[in-house]
């Protein structure tokens, strides 16, 4: 099987396979049309989550022999008379990331306005994860960027068990269930919210946690792209320690963890809030093989002048080998690493601009 | 009896074909034809019934005054119009 990945846009879904060493479009579906979120599976599945400006989300999978069907969306069930003073919305915003469940047909959906959805037929219907849902605390989740609805970013499955779940919320922390979702807890401690009140700082529950990444071979390390910096966790989330070492700036969205070694983690710095552009102009990678400890500065392949691309939480991606990268910006951006980010190289396009990569796992 | 329309940029997505039906009030209506086309339902309605924000109804010319129940009347002869309010870009 060819090597593929997929790059959700602003104005549509990327196809791209990697032939005699080069990359090239394959593929373009739903042009015109914002995806929001991809994923591909091994067996030649790949589901695109649209978020119409009008019409609402819509989630689109291909099966194995290639042909595209609109598939149902997470709903969320009638709000009740007594949940009149909750200040989310009880209905499907947009899908921002889908994920494997690790079992046959199971999918997981993370949402605005911060529904936890999970399929077992691939997609074909969905149920809202009451037990988060409901939990009195959900009320305190912010909106994204000042924006009226929270949003779940990152869902991590224990590769070893999947009832073990972490989840990244913009902006509410981090959230852990056991026991495959039928309970949770808020369970980051050490990060800190510069934005934040003074005694507010270092609440859980204001933490903005941008993007989390797990290491697949060491599920217990998790590396994190915080609002207000680099964060590292030993511990599956539960206590992190700020990465002060990143270069050439700790602010950003993107975050990529090597699939087996538990030291290296990959990011893409950017000032920080108020402008969200890359520091002097220049794109670069931020590349870690120590845990944190030492960051080399990538540059070969990237612009180096007057390029202002900025990567959101899921345009970056790293391929089971850890060789193999890509990363897609604001800009139409879309750059591909063979040699674990030391070297990049852009596809000849020019894409609208990019809100998720993902390789299709081999 | 009332008539349906709906946008022709609807029909990138899927088939909404005009159509009669019996209903009394706009949600009846809309009800009537979702029920022989029910994957048109989310793309007009949110998860609550509510017209989505960035749709419009409007009932002989007029915007409906209800969008979230969708109580608004409608006669034997009146023309029910669902279309995209203007956003993106």
């Amino acid at each position: 099987m060819e090597n593929r990945l997929h790059v959700g846009t602003r104005k549509g879904l990327f196809e791209l396979a990697r032939s005699n060493g080069v990359w090239e479009i394959t593929d373009v579906r739903f042009l015109g049309d914002p995806v929001s979120a991809v994923l591909a599976d091994a067996e030649g599945s790949v589901w695109a989550a649209l978020d119409l400006g009008h019409f609402g989300a819509k989630l689109w999978r291909r099966d194995r022999a290639g042909t595209w069907r609109e598939m149902a969306v997470p709903t969320f069930p009638p709000k009740p008379e007594d949940a009149g003073d909750d200040p989310h919305p009880w209905s499907l915003g947009k899908i921002w990331v889908l994920e494997p469940g690790g079992a046959p047909g199971r999918l997981w959906a993370g949402t605005m306005p911060g529904g936890l959805f999970r399929s077992d037929d691939g997609g074909a219907s969905w149920s809202l994860n009451e037990a988060l849902w409901h939990m009195p605390e959900r009320r305190q989740w912010a909106g994204v960027a000042g924006g009226e609805q929270p949003g779940i970013n990152s869902v991590l499955i224990d590769p070893r068990d999947p009832s073990d779940i972490r989840i990244g919320v913009s902006t509410a922390g981090v959230w852990a269930s056991t026991d495959a979702g039928g309970s949770w807890r808020l369970i980051n401690r050490g990060m800190y919210a510069e934005y934040m009140p003074p005694k507010q700082r270092d609440n859980p529950i204001v933490q903005d946690v941008h993007r989390l990444a797990r290491c697949a071979a060491y599920p217990e390390i998790v590396w994190c792209q915080h609002h207000n910096g680099v964060f590292r966790s030993e511990d599956a989330g539960a206590t992190w320690r700020e990465v002060t070492a990143i270069r050439p700036s700790k602010f950003g969205f993107a975050v990529a963890a090597h699939p087996t070694d538990p030291d290296t983690a990959w990011f893409i710095p950017a000032i920080k809030d108020e402008r969200r552009i890359p520091v002097d102009g220049k794109v670069v990678v931020a590349r870690t093989r120590d845990g944190g400890r030492s960051f080399d500065v990538l540059t070969r392949g990237l612009p180096q002048h007057h390029a202002y691309d900025l990567v959101w939480r899921h345009g970056l991606g790293v391929d089971e080998s850890g060789e193999r990268l890509a990363f897609g910006s604001t800009s139409g951006g879309l750059w591909m690493s063979e040699d674990g980010g030391d070297s990049w190289t852009m596809p000849e396009a020019r894409l609208p601009p990019v809100a998720a990569v993902r390789f299709a796992p081999m | 009896m009332p008539t349906v329309s709906f946008t022709s940029a609807l029909q990138r997505f899927l088939p909404a074909p005009s159509a009669e039906v019996k209903g009394a009030t706009v949600g009846a209506a809309l009800a009537e034809v979702f029920a022989s086309r029910p994957a048109l339902r989310g793309y007009v309605l949110d998860d609550q019934g509510a017209l989505r924000r960035h749709v419009a109804v409007y009932v002989n010319g007029q915007a409906v005054h209800d969008r979230v129940r969708l109580t608004d009347p409608v006669g034997p002869r009146d023309e029910i119009y669902v279309f995209q309010a203007l956003s993106g870009g």
